[in-house]
């Protein structure tokens, strides 16, 4: 429990539907002030505080469970790493995948509980399979995905049959005080959202050059290449304007040169995306379906090639901003919600009529 | 059912409770000048004698503060300050190792904020100080200790400390004595002029009063800056307006607590030495912390090894059995005890800890409840012990 309302609901309907439900809040920062603070927060005093509250109101047990060597090291120091290594990570992702579906669960599952209820915006239902939201825009089935079988088994995500809207008004209708609190949208470890800021602290200056993709001119120097993304436009600070007067945008990262490349927008178009340990819940290991490729990205039609070691999706129509570190998520089609089929961590977008 | 939390807090006497609501129904500020006011004024000042009568201190020695924490906090920082500004060499604080956070947090932002050099002393494998360190430390510094401050008896592990035979070692260089005797009175004798101590903390809610009403017993020649300003109701010491129901009902819980304090002791100690084998002989691996002979009646402290003791604490509380792990929660989150570890436990150790506490309710029916469910318990917290393991 965040503190934060859709977690409050989700315990609420957990109880309501029979089952001996303990609320847990975890502490994640080992110096909570670091944390980010204010109603942005879920990880703050404050947001304790709310969770506890919530709990009362429920009517379920509470505890606080101290993670915060776990979320260091799983969450906060692999999101540096990804950085420094030149990958775009995705820590509430990771957090599902190390923390709470697997540290949580651990530890409740041996405490004697059978699941971890959370307020995510997903469905999994009695058939298993994990889907969209009926909430598309508060969708969270694609920082799910990177969950097994087993971890699925003993997931329970209460809320993916209502909106946002819906939730927030069974909050207010069960007397939860969460129920109007901001949504959260930054990196919980980041207090004030400056992620370049961060990562500077961190990995510290790393002077480079900024190069154009097809000339390989120097266009330009950065202070570290983990200040980039791919698909970025804003920030890049060139003095050199390009032949074309167009936009530039991020197109790669190379760590090893620590080099920065630059481009028109269509040179970021990829039709083929590489990735590597995948989670695949279907027995066919071919599939034509759709593929998102970054979170609340855009979904593309493509055809998906899994090994036990790495997937290969093709793409229908060129996709931009492919970032290694980001997943790969995999869905099928369906009215009932889109099935999660897998997904994978991405290593790269190429193009196969690539002139780059 | 079992609450077996008493040093957390202990029920309501219902003298106690019933002395509250019939005052609390009465008009009157004590300060009042008027016939409602000395009504009040009078409610409070009975109560002062009849608190001093049974522990030994003078009527206007009685500080009524607003809890244990309020009454630690002014004998650190106030007598601190008056013997520093009377003397500025006195900057030494000495504190034992294993006080409660109401004074050692104090006592560690004097360190911090005020100049103070804060000298912890140790404890042995029972959490008891030993004397001729202590006296060692006056002898060498006794003209720069601004305070000494002991606990009465440990809230953790229940280890009762030879205050007396402390005090008087400070009372023979001259430095002032403080202690926290908020567990050991209506548990232990306690004496407050007997005892040599200048200043001693009790509270309502440890021995069948209300929460928020406790004292400071301060000698009448022990100078104290406030902590408080205002009105100077309380001797100048403490300000605020007193709390009339409170301080009767706080009255009348002291005084009957340390009255029936022999026949209690005699009860309860029975009860938790009976306690104490059923979870040795229950679960055969646990330790049983603190000491033997110099021990609060209701305490019983035990290391679970392998466990967590917030894991414990969590499948009791889901039993319907309530006790602590009686050490302080930061944010929620249970740290290892400075006790256990200033007694010598490793950090393993001082995690797995769990307390049960005895009080003037407690019956054969709580043990019963606990050892029905203890071993199995003891058992999945060991399992989800492992959780911590790296991944």
């Amino acid at each position: 429990m965040s503190g934060g309302v859709d977690s409050a609901v989700a315990a609420a309907r957990a109880k309501d539907a029979g089952h001996d439900v303990t609320g847990v809040h975890l502490a994640l920062a080992r110096n909570p002030q670091t944390y980010r603070t204010g109603a942005r927060g879920c990880c703050t005093l404050e947001d304790s505080r709310d969770a506890r509250r919530a709990a009362d109101v429920i009517g379920i047990p509470f505890y606080v469970w101290d993670m915060a060597d776990e979320f260091h090291a799983s969450v906060v120091d692999d999101f540096v790493d990804e950085y420094a290594a030149g990958r775009t990570p995705n820590p509430c992702l990771r957090c599902n995948e190390k923390i709470k579906f697997a540290a949580v669960l651990d530890r409740a599952v041996a405490l004697g509980f059978d699941a971890v209820v959370t307020g995510h915006h997903a469905r999994l239902g009695a058939d298993g399979l994990l889907r969209r939201s009926v909430d598309l825009a508060k969708d969270q089935s694609y920082v799910l995905a990177v969950l097994t079988r087993a971890q699925l088994d003993r997931a329970a995500f209460p809320l993916g049959d209502s909106t946002k809207e819906q939730v927030r008004l069974e909050a207010a209708d069960r007397g939860l005080a969460v129920a109007d609190k901001p949504d959260s949208h930054d990196i919980c470890f980041i207090a004030d959202g400056d992620t370049r800021g961060f990562l500077e602290k961190r990995l510290g200056s790393a002077p480079g050059d900024i190069v154009d993709g097809r000339s390989g001119e120097k266009l330009g120097t950065h202070n570290g290449a983990y200040g980039y993304t791919i698909g970025q436009r804003k920030g890049l600070n060139l003095r050199v304007p390009a032949a074309d007067g167009r936009p530039r945008y991020v197109l790669s990262i190379t760590p090893v040169t620590n080099t920065v490349t630059v481009g028109p927008r269509e040179d970021l178009e990829v039709d083929t995306v590489t990735a590597e340990r995948p989670i695949w819940h279907e027995t066919a290991d071919r599939v034509d379906c759709e593929v998102q490729l970054r979170a609340h990205g855009e979904v593309v039609p493509a055809s998906v090639t899994v090994t036990p070691s790495g997937l290969t999706a093709t793409l229908a129509t060129p996709a931009r901003g492919v970032a290694a570190g980001q997943a790969i998520v995999a869905y099928r089609p369906d009215p009932a919600g889109d099935v999660v089929l897998g997904s994978a961590t991405i290593t790269a977008g190429t193009r196969e009529s690539a002139n780059v | 059912m079992a609450y077996l939390d008493h040093a957390a807090t202990t029920p309501m006497l219902s003298a106690a409770l019933d002395a509250y609501t019939a005052a609390a129904r009465e008009i009157g500020n004590p300060s009042s000048l008027h016939a409602a006011g000395r009504a009040a004024r009078r409610m409070v000042e009975e109560s002062r004698e009849r608190i001093a009568a049974v522990i030994g201190a003078r009527p206007s020695e009685v500080i009524f503060t607003g809890g244990g924490t309020e009454a630690d906090n002014l004998a650190t920082k106030g007598i601190f300050w008056a013997r520093r500004d009377a003397d500025p060499k006195r900057l030494r604080m000495v504190a034992s190792a294993v006080e409660h956070h109401a004074v050692l947090d104090a006592v560690d932002w004097l360190g911090r904020h005020e100049g103070a050099e804060v000298a912890y002393l140790p404890v042995d494998a029972a959490g008891r100080v030993d004397p001729e360190v202590f006296a060692e430390l006056v002898r060498a510094h006794g003209d720069e200790i601004a305070l000494v401050t002991v606990q009465w008896a440990n809230n953790e592990v229940g280890t009762v400390h030879p205050v007396p035979e402390l005090a008087a070692v400070a009372a023979a260089a001259g430095v002032p004595f403080h202690t926290d005797a908020v567990q050991a009175v209506g548990q232990v004798p306690v004496d407050f002029a007997a005892s040599g101590v200048a200043a001693l903390t009790l509270t309502g809610h440890k021995l069948g009063g209300p929460v928020g009403t406790g004292a400071l017993v301060l000698g009448r020649d022990v100078a104290c800056t406030p902590l408080l300003h205002g009105g100077g109701q309380e001797r100048d010491v403490r300000s605020g307006t007193l709390d009339t129901a409170g301080v009767v009902a706080f009255a009348v819980a002291v005084e009957t607590t340390v009255q029936a304090r022999l026949e209690y002791a005699g009860r309860v100690a029975k009860l938790r030495d009976e306690l104490v084998r059923r979870v040795l002989a229950a679960v055969p691996e646990a330790i049983y912390n603190g000491d033997p002979e110099h021990r609060l009646p209701g305490n019983a402290h035990f290391s679970f090894p392998g466990c967590e003791g917030d894991a414990l604490l969590l499948l009791l509380d889901a039993q319907g059995i309530y006790c602590s792990t009686g050490s302080a929660c930061s944010a929620g989150v249970a740290q290892p005890s400075h006790v256990l570890l200033a007694m010598g436990a490793d950090d393993a150790r001082a995690r797995s800890s769990l307390r049960f506490s005895l009080g003037h309710d407690s019956t054969e029916a709580d043990l019963d409840v606990l050892l029905a469910t203890l071993p199995a318990v003891v058992e999945r917290a060991r399992r989800a012990g492992a959780w911590k393991t790296p991944r």
